[in-house]
């Protein structure tokens, strides 16, 4: 693993700093100023919210993305990682969550792939191969749990994980990143990576681990850095913060009321979603009133968007019913949600809520046939004054509603795919993640349309990873953690501590 | 699809507004290097043959020439702004003939034993959709398998066998003239003009071009997209039957083997010479004719100059290469 090269680094210098790392994504900061440092045989615990910047910042450590601002140094040396193969050649590798693996080759082929050797000059000498992946394996004491000729898409995620690990192990890795790695782990599985972990520790490797789970962090830092809205807050010894002030950390931003104007008093249950359970749900039950906001809240993989997508018709139930004003809906379709007067904005909006080679118009015209036709013949202006009515009401800001939509910004895009809904008035209204990647400006005009709209009479379930925008938007949170609704909080017991409490609960 | 308009960042047309439009104008530039080709083409072949190739008679020989593929070629753009490709219509040209031979001999009513040929296109096209939608096999390999089955079932149907149509109608249909006007090539401008209406003034047309797009969105915006599809099969299916109908005609005889020799080639060339986009969405009809005048004109000039057969499959296969090269460079160009 140690190479003379090592001996000669400038003394003291750690293993892997980060100085005044700086990124942006059009108007986005993603990271400003983010100052890290990790020494070999160190194991580091990256935390902070979805979108705080952790990804970001591992992407640029692994070369896929290059700093604003910043430089990355290895025992004092700058590097500047052009991409993911550059870094792994000076020793740094990031795991991410679905690794990249040959799912037709075995997992020793995969394990020493790019450095397989010949034998007889052409063909791979298997013994050779066979004694490198046992003798991997067997330093971390998993010759009895991974086959060396295992088809490696045969292999669990846990398996890929580890594979994963060993081929970065076996080129030599001095820095590794792991980028929530027990997400979608067992228990088991989850100690069995621990115990890799620490071994690789022992061995000298500088890690850096990313988790949301703070029994983990507890379990294996030796210190924390927190990340805050791109923003390093803190670094300090695991040993100096305890797990309330980690998430005061985490938090520690003001609470703000994003509505203006009187709140009504809700009014008739709408929706009323009872015991819904497919693959990612298990027996979500909650109602929506008219003149309603609740939020979902919840980790990333909590099951937000699934249950937005049930309530829809887009996937599959296995149990459960959804009632709309108290008739029971039969799902087979979003068609069948939209007759019945649901709408949803997905958070996906290129790939899924918007045609974006289409016009603002045939993008906001898309579910209103019967508004633009007489029997299947487009009536000429009527598609064009529905379209013109909804970009002055939202105040779409574009050259023209015959504008091509995927020349609009985030925030005027994210309007285009609300106009539609407003087109056909739905009586329940799905936002999931509606300010994702939008300038402040257009949230603030999309908050005050919310207000309006349950203003009316309509009532919105939000899915939103911002707690800010949750607590600010919502008359009740309903929290998710694994596929379940762990809590259903009133606007006046919510706070962001409470919520990630909840969303980073233990699982039963 | 040329990005010029959005370049010069042009206002909207008053009460010309959509995709629809926006397509018209952009195939607009297209369909106006299409006609540049088209005259690059008549004057090479016209100077070569300028004895022949603008008599009446080839121009007409041209037309009789194009109106069995352009039927097909218009609804293959349909298939492909869908999203989707239909590789077995040569195969359900040949099918249908035979069945048309077929009803003709059974029932001795020409009218019976059209609707026959059209209703058995169909229903090969919803063996098609079926495959494709609810076995969720991918469209190419689903039709390359019917294609080979639909040719056996026209084999085993006629035993192998031609067989002759004795019926007036079908001459009439085959050689004779309607108002001055050859009847195929009439054919022909009613269905391209059904076709038009339907992708440019249609509910249904303007869904096509959007789950085409992006059938994910047109799922979640509401629409019935394998409804669609099933729809958009069957309508290609017909439609070879249709041209089926005409090939009998010409031919005054039912054979399993007609329409094998590359139709399907051509007609997903002429489509994507007019501007199709495989990954859908995109195309016109008044494009997927230009590209038919196009090889129409190509396949008379080398009939017309001596270029030997085998020179022509060489050329008529360059020419869907090099038009897909040409649509893959405009859309990295303009993404």
């Amino acid at each position: 693993m140690s190479d003379p090269a090592d001996l000669a680094a400038p003394a003291g210098a750690p293993l892997l700093a980060l100085r005044n790392i700086a990124k942006r994504f059009g108007v986005v900061q993603a990271l400003s100023g983010v100052t890290l440092e990790l020494r070999a045989g160190e194991v580091l615990a990256l935390v902070g919210e979805n979108g705080a910047g952790k990804s970001t910042l591992m992407r640029i450590l692994e070369g896929a993305h290059q700093p604003d601002e910043g430089e990355v140094l290895i025992d004092g040396r700058r590097h500047a990682f052009r991409s993911p193969s550059h870094a792994h050649a000076a020793g740094v590798r990031v795991i991410h969550q679905e690794p990249d693996i040959a799912p037709d080759l075995s997992v020793a082929e995969n394990m020493f792939i790019g450095d397989l050797r010949p034998a007889a000059g052409i063909f791979l000498d298997r013994r050779d191969l066979l004694r490198r992946t046992h003798a991997l394996l067997k330093r971390f004491r998993l010759e009895h749990v991974i086959s060396p000729w295992a088809p490696a898409g045969t292999l669990g995620a846990a398996h890929r994980q580890i594979l994963e690990i060993m081929r970065a192990l076996r080129s030599g890795v001095r820095i590794l990143s792991l980028d929530e790695p027990t997400s979608s782990l067992t228990e088991e599985e989850s100690q069995r990576l621990f115990a890799i972990v620490r071994q690789m520790r022992a061995e000298g490797v500088g890690i850096i681990y990313i988790s949301h789970r703070m029994h983990e962090v507890r379990a294996l830092a030796d210190s924390i850095a927190v990340l805050r809205d791109g923003h390093l807050v803190a670094q300090r010894p695991a040993g100096e913060l305890d797990d309330a002030a980690v998430l005061q950390l985490m938090v520690g931003r003001p609470i703000t009321n994003l509505f203006q104007g009187a709140r009504r008093a809700p009014g008739e249950v709408l929706l009323d979603v009872r015991g819904l359970c497919n693959t990612r749900l298990r027996d979500v039950s909650f109602t929506l009133r008219a003149g309603e906001v609740v939020g979902l809240g919840g980790l990333v993989g909590a099951g937000r968007t699934e249950v937005a997508r049930a309530v829809f018709g887009a996937d599959r139930l296995s149990a459960g019913e959804v009632r709309m004003a108290g008739r029971r809906l039969v799902l087979r379709s979003p068609a069948d949600a939209i007759a019945a007067g649901i709408g949803l904005a997905p958070e996906d909006r290129k790939g899924q809520a918007l045609l974006l080679l289409a016009s603002v118009q045939d993008n906001i015209v898309l579910s209103v046939p019967q508004l633009i036709s007489r029997l299947g013949l487009l009536r000429g202006g009527a598609a064009r004054d529905i379209a013109q009515q909804q970009v002055r009401r939202l105040r779409i800001r574009t050259p023209g509603i015959a504008q091509i939509v995927s020349k609009l910004s985030g925030g005027n895009q994210q309007k285009v795919v609300l106009g539609r809904w407003l087109a056909r008035q739905p009586r329940v209204l799905i936002l999931d993640e509606p300010t994702r990647g939008i300038d402040v400006g257009a949230k603030a005009e999309i908050y005050r349309l919310i207000g309006d709209l349950v203003a009316q009479g309509m009532g919105v379930l939000v899915i939103s990873s911002e707690m800010p925008e949750l607590l600010g938007l919502c008359d009740r949170i309903l929290v998710m953690a694994a596929g379940r609704i762990v809590a259903d909080l009133d606007r006046a017991s919510a706070n962001e501590q409470r919520i990630l409490d909840l969303a980073m609960q233990e699982q039963p | 699809m040329s990005s010029e308009a959005d370049e010069i960042g042009l206002p909207a047309l008053p009460g010309r507004s959509g995709a629809v439009s926006r397509l018209m104008q952009a195939a607009g530039t297209h369909n106006l290097s299409l006609l540049l080709a088209l005259a690059v083409l008549v004057a090479i072949f016209g100077g070569m043959r300028p004895d022949v190739f603008f008599l009446a008679r080839n121009i007409e020989n041209i037309g009789q020439g194009i109106a069995i593929l352009g039927v097909l070629a218009t609804a293959q753009t349909i298939v492909i702004i869908s999203g989707g490709l239909d590789i077995s219509v040569g195969a359900v040209v040949g099918l249908s003939t035979v069945c048309i031979a077929l009803g003709v001999e059974w029932t001795n009513s020409p009218t019976l034993a059209i609707l026959f040929g059209i209703a058995v296109g169909a229903a090969a096209g919803l063996a098609n959709s079926l495959i494709i939608t609810v076995g969720g096999v991918n469209a190419v390999i689903a039709t390359l398998g019917t294609m080979a089955a639909f040719r056996g079932v026209a084999f085993i149907v006629s035993d192998g066998q031609s067989i002759s149509i004795f019926n007036p109608v079908f001459r009439m249909i085959g050689a004779g003239r309607l108002l001055g006007l050859q009847i195929t090539i009439e054919v022909l401008l009613l269905v391209v003009a059904a076709f038009y209406v339907l992708m440019r003034y249609t509910i249904v047309g303007r869904n096509i071009y959007a789950i085409g797009g992006n059938p994910v969105v047109a799922r979640l915006a509401g629409l019935n997209v394998r409804g669609y599809q099933v729809g958009v099969y069957i309508l290609s299916g017909a439609a070879a039957g249709l041209a089926g109908m005409l090939l009998a005609a010409r031919t005054g005889s039912g054979q399993p083997i007609s329409g094998s020799d590359g139709l399907e080639l051509q007609a997903i060339t002429a489509a994507v010479l007019g501007g199709c986009a495989l990954t859908g969405g995109k195309g016109t009809i008044v494009g997927g004719l230009l590209g038919v005048l196009i090889l129409g004109v190509l396949n008379n000039g080398m009939i017309l100059t001596s270029v030997p057969t085998f020179y022509q499959m060489v050329a008529r296969g360059a020419l869907l290469i090099a038009a897909v090269l040409v649509a893959e460079q405009q859309a990295r160009r303009y993404g």
